[in-house]
């Protein structure tokens, strides 16, 4: 525990809307375009937060709430969240299977808002969002069962806290696999290319962008901002596994920490870039490989 | 001397492919089968020396397996290079089926045929178990084409089977092998061996969990090859639908040849005395195999399926004896030799009624005494040679399986095999009957049937005839020995 | 040098989790090649130390048939053939991998607990080669077309050749070099197989070689 710890989740929180403007650069950039500022998510986030919000009399308050829990949630997730070398504010043991319920709670009330406006367009996407964490949260308890078992420690912290180079030299097979299983996760989770098109809005093989489409104003804001935070939760967990090892100095950690999740943002953007959509009924074979190289670097480590 | 067996035919395969003239290239055939035939008597009666650590040499048992799969061929070789003749050219017409059909080229199939020998010579030969493997495969390789011969989509079928199923089943018998290597290796890990005479001298040395598992995979895997229920289902297929000679060999010789190997399994595990063990295993495929075998045979429809349906019943009875040892090891040998004589006649048998009859179901065959007055005769023979009855040697050799089943303590298996036996004969002779009694469809009259579609058959059937009322002094020395060399004993 | 057999043998169990899980034909064949060639490299990586000429005379037969020619003779009898390119299972993709994530459990379990009398060259080669054995066997099983039963079967094989790694210096060369002679026949006389099948019948689906069967009694 110290400063740098404390200052990751403030950072988090400020910094989250960043990366997806970088992310859209780098596509931009790709695209040969020159893109939309890198501030952009800053001043839609603005916009938001100084319009009022419209709810349909069919809503209960189950839809005012879905944005604000999913936010805290993603909040709380941030407490027990290493970076890079970086140890958690808060780390005890089992703390990984925290993290995942809080993720889970926070897709639980989106997709229960989504529900609870009773458009069949928006059940559909809850629909989908479920049907895919049906194959991507035992993915990602079984990666984090599988740093686990390879670090002998069941808190986050530490098991992010063990890997240096020489980790990586004894475990390349099992890291490697996970951090590939993780990256599959992170792209699915978050919405982005092989899944999902982030660009495309009212396309009717949307996911994540179609439960949140009766949400305006405020709500809409916290949804924006939870979806980037989340883009960082994730990041972290597949930034983590990658070397250098702790260097002694704290800040120098979160420096490192940073510096990776901007290259893993500038990495999705190209990757968005060059892949094209799957066909929907393929995303769950998608996921099940990530949860089989998971599951494959779980084995990996009963010696 | 052994090498020569094994690369003669090969030389003539080459050079059945070589040659243009149908006329030339059967009179090979027969050439190659009658030159096999001599060497294969030269090596009885003057056993050839075998260096200890060779991995090719012949054996008393691979002497008795060469000689069944030698004489099989000569036989054989006659009957094909006949019904080659026989065989119309261009576009044919199955009668059950109706499907219309050409046959493949006919040095292919003399090629293949000759080929075959080859690798059956080799497995006999092989001290070795990984060269008898490479053998093994090889005899499927060489005789898929054979059973492709009708090119129709039933034996395209067949093929495809017989191919997969024996392929795969071998390949678990190759891990038996390396299961072998590590038992027999040396606890850093060298010095493992594959010869056979190797490791029965190292007997007890051996590690015995590891043993156990690769005799499982040998068994299962060359027992996919010797037809071993479950592992059958390829057999009534392929063995159907290949042309008559090939059946013959296919029933006769191969299967011998997948026996040997499981033998020389067995042997080693005796060896490390864990014959009870193997034993047991063996029992218990063999009396599977001869019930599930007996429950088809029952209601058979297909005349050629149903000898393929006895073929798996009598390798059940060999399985049988194998494991219960002793005398019925002996038996077992004496048996091999006496069903391949028998089953390949029949074969033959059952091509002449197919060239006659054009179908191979048994409804639509009747009268076959009189419209084929020699092979119908035969034919007759045949069931009781092929049930065990007196005067026939499956009699003598099927008794003295049975009598060490009915050991004390074991009773049950003796009753088991013996109700099987019984449905079997049963079955097959409601078949037999009306197809050589029975009434004829149409009024063919009778035919003349040229001496070389029935004198293999003949030939066949008398030697097991001959062998129900004596066994060549040779003949007995050579069964002793193989017996007490792979672990069994002598009545 | 471990590292890099640790490496390798987890790459063949990922081959293996693909070929259970990919749909394109072509694809699965391509996959099957890159196993072969790896598992050419796999007598050198297994034994570092001896890097006698057998064992990279073996590695280097094993990679050239598996590698090059097997693939070249599949595409060829994919070509020619013109199967759909879809494998079409009988068990579907997720379940394949599924039931594959089991087995591949089973044999880690398995290969813990076998008693090797010596230590392999790689704590994970029996459990690759097994998962391979299985891979192959299931393949067979589970899909529809011959080709893919011929890929099943070189599959098969390419596991059996893995376990074999752990006892390489026992098993002749002249024997290894025999059983890839049979295994490249048995891959030419099943294409050429495929090849009639396809004429006879007009595709290559084996649920339609259902004819010869007993008589229902």
């Amino acid at each position: 525990m110290n400063a740098a710890s404390i200052l990751h989740p403030v950072l988090a929180v400020a910094l989250a809307p960043l990366l997806p403007g970088v992310i859209n650069r780098t596509k931009a950039f790709f695209a040969g375009r020159r893109g939309p500022p890198l501030l952009q998510a800053y001043f839609d986030l603005w916009k938001l937060f100084r319009k009022g919000a419209t709810y349909s009399r069919t809503t209960t308050w189950i839809f005012r709430a879905g944005p604000i829990v999913n936010f805290a949630c993603l909040l709380a997730a941030l407490m027990v969240l290493p970076l890079g070398r970086v140890p958690a504010p808060l780390a005890f043991a089992g703390d990984f299977i925290l993290l995942a319920y809080l993720l889970g709670l926070g897709r639980f009330f989106t997709v229960v808002a989504a529900l609870d406006t009773g458009s069949s367009f928006e059940g559909m996407g809850a629909s989908r969002e479920v049907q895919f964490a049906t194959f991507a949260e035992p993915a990602l308890l079984v990666g984090l069962a599988a740093l686990a078992r390879q670090a002998q420690d069941l808190s986050l912290s530490a098991m992010y806290a063990g890997l240096s180079a020489a980790v990586w030299s004894q475990a390349l097979p099992l890291l490697a696999l996970v951090a590939a299983g993780f990256f599959v996760l992170y792209l699915s989770e978050n919405c982005r290319m092989p899944v999902d098109d982030p660009n495309t809005h009212l396309e009717l093989t949307m996911v994540h962008e179609v439960m949140v489409l009766d949400h305006g104003g405020v709500d809409f804001g916290f949804v924006q901002w939870a979806a980037a935070v989340k883009l960082w939760v994730l990041g972290a967990l597949v930034v983590g596994l990658f070397p250098p090892g702790a260097t002694g100095r704290p800040l120098a950690d979160l420096a490192a920490g940073l510096a990776g999740l901007l290259v893993l943002a500038i990495a999705t953007g190209a990757v968005e870039s060059c892949l094209a959509r799957v066909r929907l009924l393929r995303v769950p074979q998608l996921l099940v490989g990530a949860g089989v190289l998971c599951a494959l670097g779980l084995l990996l480590t009963f010696r | 001397m052994t090498w020569t067996l094994v690369i003669l035919p090969l030389l003539a395969a080459v050079a059945a492919v070589l040659i243009r003239s149908d006329r030339r290239r059967r009179a090979l055939l027969v050439a190659t089968a009658a030159g096999h035939f001599a060497l294969t008597a030269i090596c009885w009666i003057v056993p050839p020396d075998v260096a200890p650590g060779a991995w090719v040499g012949l054996d008393a048992a691979g002497r008795l397996f060469l000689g069944i799969a030698s004489l099989l061929f000569l036989a054989t070789a006659v009957y094909a290079a006949h019904s080659l003749g026989r065989e119309a050219h261009g576009r044919q017409t199955e009668a059950d089926t109706g499907s219309v059909f050409v046959n493949a080229p006919e040095a292919v199939f003399t090629a293949c045929l000759l080929a075959f020998l080859s690798t059956m010579s080799l497995v006999a030969a092989s001290r070795h178990l990984g060269v008898l493997w490479v053998a093994v495969e090889a005899t499927t390789l060489a005789t898929a084409p054979l059973i492709y011969f009708h090119r129709q989509p039933s034996s395209l079928e067949a093929t495809w089977k017989y191919l997969l199923v024996c392929s795969v089943g071998i390949a678990l018998a190759l891990l038996g092998n390396f299961l072998l290597v590590v038992a027999s290796a040396a606890a850093d890990g060298s010095d493992g061996t594959l010869l056979v005479t190797e490791l029965v001298a190292r007997g007890a040395d051996l590690r015995a969990p590891w043993l156990k598992a690769a005799f499982a995979l040998l068994l299962v895997g060359y027992g996919t090859k010797m037809g071993l229920v479950p592992m059958h289902t390829w057999l009534p297929d392929a063995h159907s639908e290949a042309p008559s000679p090939v059946s013959a060999l296919l029933s006769g010789a191969l299967l011998n040849c997948a026996f040997l190997g499981i033998l020389r399994a067995h042997s080693i595990c005796a060896a490390a005395g864990l014959g009870d063990f193997s034993g047991g295993l063996l029992v218990a495929f063999g009396l599977a195999t001869v019930a599930v075998a007996a429950a088809f045979l029952a209601n058979a429809a297909d005349y050629k399926r149903m000898l393929a349906y006895s073929s798996i019943e009598h390798m059940g009875l060999l399985a049988l004896g194998a494991g219960l040892g002793g005398a019925a090891l002996y038996g077992a040998l004496l048996h091999a030799v006496n069903h391949s004589a028998v089953k390949a006649g029949l074969f033959l048998l059952a091509g002449n009624f197919l060239a006659a009859y054009r179908t191979k179901t048994i409804a639509r065959v009747g009268g076959g005494i009189r419209r084929l007055p020699a092979s119908g005769l035969l034919w007759l023979a045949g069931l009781f040679a092929i049930a065990g009855s007196p005067p026939f040697g499956t009699f003598a050799s099927e008794f003295t399986i049975l009598k060490e089943a009915f050991a004390p303590g074991r009773t049950a298996v003796g009753v088991v095999a013996l109700a099987a036996l019984a449905i079997a004969f049963a079955g097959m002779s409601k078949a037999f009957l009306g197809m050589a009694l029975g009434r004829s469809p149409g009024d063919a009259p009778a035919e003349r049937e040229a001496a070389a579609s029935v004198w293999p058959a003949l030939a066949l059937l008398a030697v097991s005839l001959v062998l129900g009322f004596w066994i060549p002094s040779g003949l007995q020395a050579g069964l002793e020995h193989a017996a007490r060399l792979l672990g069994g004993g002598t009545p | 040098m471990n590292n890099a057999l640790d490496m390798l043998l987890v790459f063949l169990v990922l081959t293996d989790l693909v070929l259970l899980g990919s749909s394109r034909l072509r694809n699965a064949i391509r996959i099957a090649a890159l196993q072969g060639l790896m598992l050419g490299l796999l007598p050198l990586l297994a034994h570092g130390h001896g890097f006698g000429w057998s064992a990279v005379l073996l590695g280097a037969g094993s990679a050239l048939l598996k590698g090059f020619v097997f693939p070249s003779l599949l595409n060829r009898a994919l070509r020619e053939t013109n199967a759909r390119r879809e494998i079409e299972p009988l068990v579907g993709y997720v379940a394949s991998l599924l039931i594959g994530m089991g087995a591949l459990a089973l044999s880690f379990g398995f290969g813990a607990r076998l008693p090797l009398p010596w230590p392999a060259p790689s704590q994970w080669l029996v459990p690759a080669g097994l998962f391979t054995v299985w891979t192959g066997l299931f393949l067979i099983v589970a899909r529809r077309k011959a080709i893919t039963q011929v890929l099943g079967y070189v599959v098969l094989e390419n596991g059996i050749f893995a376990l074999g790694m752990v006892l390489v210096e026992a098993m002749p060369l002249l024997v290894e070099l025999g059983v890839l002679l049979d295994v490249f026949v048995a891959v030419f006389v099943m294409g050429i197989i495929v090849f009639h099948i396809n004429r006879e019948f007009d595709h290559i689906d084996v649920d339609q070689l259902r004819a010869l069967k007993e008589p229902a009694p």
